[in-house]
């Protein structure tokens, strides 16, 4: 099968879909060519599809992620790009009251088929200012999609989803996966990856799993060595926090009475704490331990790798906390 | 564009009244005084120029073409409402006449607009947008981001400042460093007027202008239209942080009776005609009110559609169940 890098990959996607449908475009700072975007996230879009579909525009978040949203609402189908999660919080105002919104205020006269394609993630020493994890701020707007991919083939299979949909997508990737190679099967993303269906990514019978972006990558590290020690994890990618595939984290919980939730987000008032109310909700019979949840402290990322690695979550942490719900701390 | 005025001065002052006693739901906000802004530019426009509106919006909707029967029963909160009961007063929109969307974030529009107005330009349409927002939003830092990319993208758009000198309570001289918008014009190189909008002569030429630049690829334009509301920022808002000599004198020079005169002393319109004018002004939000008040209320429950695309609504639904 064909490897590609995550932004290969979502690239790709975008590509495609730009030959496919001319009214799609992209906007953004820094996303024509030669730069080709902050993380070559575009290179060679703006030289096959000219600058009226590549466009480069002043550091205004707020004022393009604002043209974005006239124009999706009059036939395009803009792909609006925000380096680094962190910037986002400029577009709040236009994701959060008109994207999200417009549609339903109008009683559905205008469709939002925007993209807002955007990257979280810590690991590299980018300090507080570029490597934070804002998702679940965005998963509290009913009316917004928020995906967050884990791999190439969900990046693309996520993307070409967010593009063809007539409705908002938040679309999250992660700078840690940016240059992993991963294979990617076409046959399978087809017309792209449905949203609201989490994955399975691995299944076991002994403790559900439910992780967030890179976290996934973690936790089947983590599960990979879990199962020498005898504990058979399940991994689940849920792929988009909104709208979010409960069954399919209930049905697992069911099966394994026990949940670990775990995303790089800091713990207070994260994603995790949604699915572990959630699972407490609907199956508190169910559950033979109490869930944990494996996020960032409460801190804002320091610069000093060695405290910034003592912040984020780890893949030791998901397999303590594994340990933790299957009672098998002392061993 | 005298009828139109009077239909929106009439639709207006039965809202307000209505949300004085306690009639409509949520907050009303009315445009009374300011009439010749939304007249004097939309009679400029054509079926598919776009427009897009704040949250005093009532008569910018009215002159790019929805019925008073649909505005009324959507300030109702009634099914027949222009957008179903989803929006209200502060949200009007009909987007088969252009009347893109309202927005009740200061400011907010006006990307929106933008983005309208490159959508015409990138389809090779001599289509205008048009954005109105109030003074106010002149204190917004969007308002400078757009009009640097519209400037830059040449792209066809109308910014006009429908200009009541006060945002709610603050006169805008007293927080705004410069002395009208249209002095932005120069240094974002685009073309811009200061209006006298009680004088909708004046607003429909400088809009034509304006308007006639968009469509042959001049890029954007800045209107600042120079009017007074004759009620406070919303019903309930007593106004007192004016007084009442300097409301009095706005009124003095009411936009409909400025162009009353001018139509009379020209003989284009008699006293008779005027009074006929004025009735059927009248009749028409009579008959929308009384529309309004027969279209059924929502069902509760009608509050899960709309949200999403079918499809995505479905998976939504299932999801929350």
């Amino acid at each position: 099968m064909r490897e590609l890098t995550y932004i290969e990959a979502v690239r790709e996607a975008i590509a495609e879909e730009m030959r496919r449908d001319p009214s799609v475009v992209v906007i953004g700072a820094d996303v024509e060519d030669p730069h080709g975007g902050t993380f070559k996230s575009y290179k060679g879009l703006s030289t096959e599809f000219g600058s009226d579909r590549v466009r480069n525009c002043p550091l205004s978040e707020a004022g393009f992620t604002g043209i974005g949203v006239g124009m999706a609402m009059t036939g395009f189908r803009p792909v609006v790009d925000v380096s680094f999660i962190d910037f986002a919080t400029l577009v709040t105002d236009q994701m959060v009251n008109h994207a999200a919104k417009l549609r339903y205020m109008t009683g559905g006269q205008v469709k939002m088929p925007l993209v807002l394609r955007t990257q979280g993630g810590g690991g590299v020493s980018t300090g507080a200012q570029h490597g934070q994890m804002l998702e679940a701020w965005y998963a509290h707007i009913p009316g917004l999609i928020v995906a967050m991919p884990s791999s190439p083939q969900s990046g693309k299979g996520l993307m070409k989803s967010a593009i063809r949909n007539d409705d908002p997508v938040v679309f999250i990737g992660h700078k840690g996966m940016h240059f992993q190679k991963g294979p990617v099967d076409d046959a399978e993303i087809g017309q792209g990856i449905p949203f609201g269906v989490a994955e399975i990514k691995r299944a076991g019978r002994d403790v559900t799993i439910v992780a967030l972006s890179t976290m996934v990558q973690k936790a089947l590290r983590a599960a990979g060595r879990l199962s020498a020690e005898g504990i058979e994890a399940e991994v689940i990618d849920p792929r988009t926090l909104l709208p979010l595939d409960k069954a399919t984290i209930f049905a697992s919980v069911r099966k394994t009475h026990r949940l670990v939730v775990a995303h790089e987000a800091v713990r207070h008032g994260g994603f995790g704490g949604e699915i572990v109310a959630s699972v407490v909700e609907k199956c508190m019979g169910d559950l033979k331990e109490s869930p944990v949840r494996v996020a960032a402290k409460n801190l804002p990322l320091p610069f000093a790798p060695e405290m910034e690695k003592f912040v984020l979550p780890s893949e030791d942490d998901i397999a303590c906390a594994v340990r933790l719900v299957c009672g098998r701390t002392g061993g | 564009m005298y009828r139109k005025m009077l239909e929106i001065r009439n639709l207006e002052q039965s809202a307000y009244d209505m949300a004085s006693a306690g009639k409509l739901p949520g907050l009303v906000h009315v445009s009374t005084g300011q009439e010749a802004v939304a007249v004097g530019v939309c009679s400029t426009l054509r079926l598919e120029d776009t427009v897009v509106g704040t949250h005093r919006s009532h008569g910018y909707a009215l002159a790019k073409g929805a019925s008073p029967r649909s505005i009324m029963a959507e300030l109702m909160g009634r099914q027949d409402g222009c957008c179903k009961g989803y929006g209200g007063s502060m949200h009007v929109t009909d987007v088969a006449h252009g009347m893109l969307g309202c927005t009740a974030i200061v400011g907010g529009g006006i990307g929106m607009s933008a983005g309208a107005a490159l959508s015409h330009k990138l389809r090779r349409t001599d289509n205008v947008s048009v954005c109105f927002f109030g003074d106010g939003a002149l204190g917004q830092g969007s308002f400078y981001e757009i009009l640097n990319m519209a400037s830059k993208w040449t792209l066809p758009l109308l910014l006009v400042c429908d200009n009541n000198l006060y945002s709610m309570s603050t006169r805008s001289e007293k927080v705004q460093a410069f002395s009208s918008c249209s002095d932005l014009a120069s240094p974002y190189k685009i073309w811009g007027a200061k209006v006298d909008a009680n004088n909708i002569l004046e607003v429909y030429q400088a809009a034509c202008t304006a308007a006639d630049r968009a469509r042959r690829g001049d890029g954007p334009s800045i209107l600042d239209c120079v009017t007074y509301r004759w009620t406070g920022h919303g019903v309930g808002d007593p106004g007192i942080y004016r007084t009442a000599e300097e409301l009095e004198s706005w009124k003095m020079r009411d936009p409909i009776n400025h162009l009353r005169e001018y139509l009379i002393a020209r003989k284009w319109l008699n006293e008779a005609g005027a009074a006929r004018i004025d009735e059927e002004a009248k009749a028409l939000v009579a008959d929308a009110v009384s529309f309004a008040e027969s279209s059924p209320h929502p069902a509760p429950e009608q509050a899960w559609k709309h949200l999403y695309s079918e499809p995505i609504l479905k998976v939504y639904q299932e999801c929350e169940s």
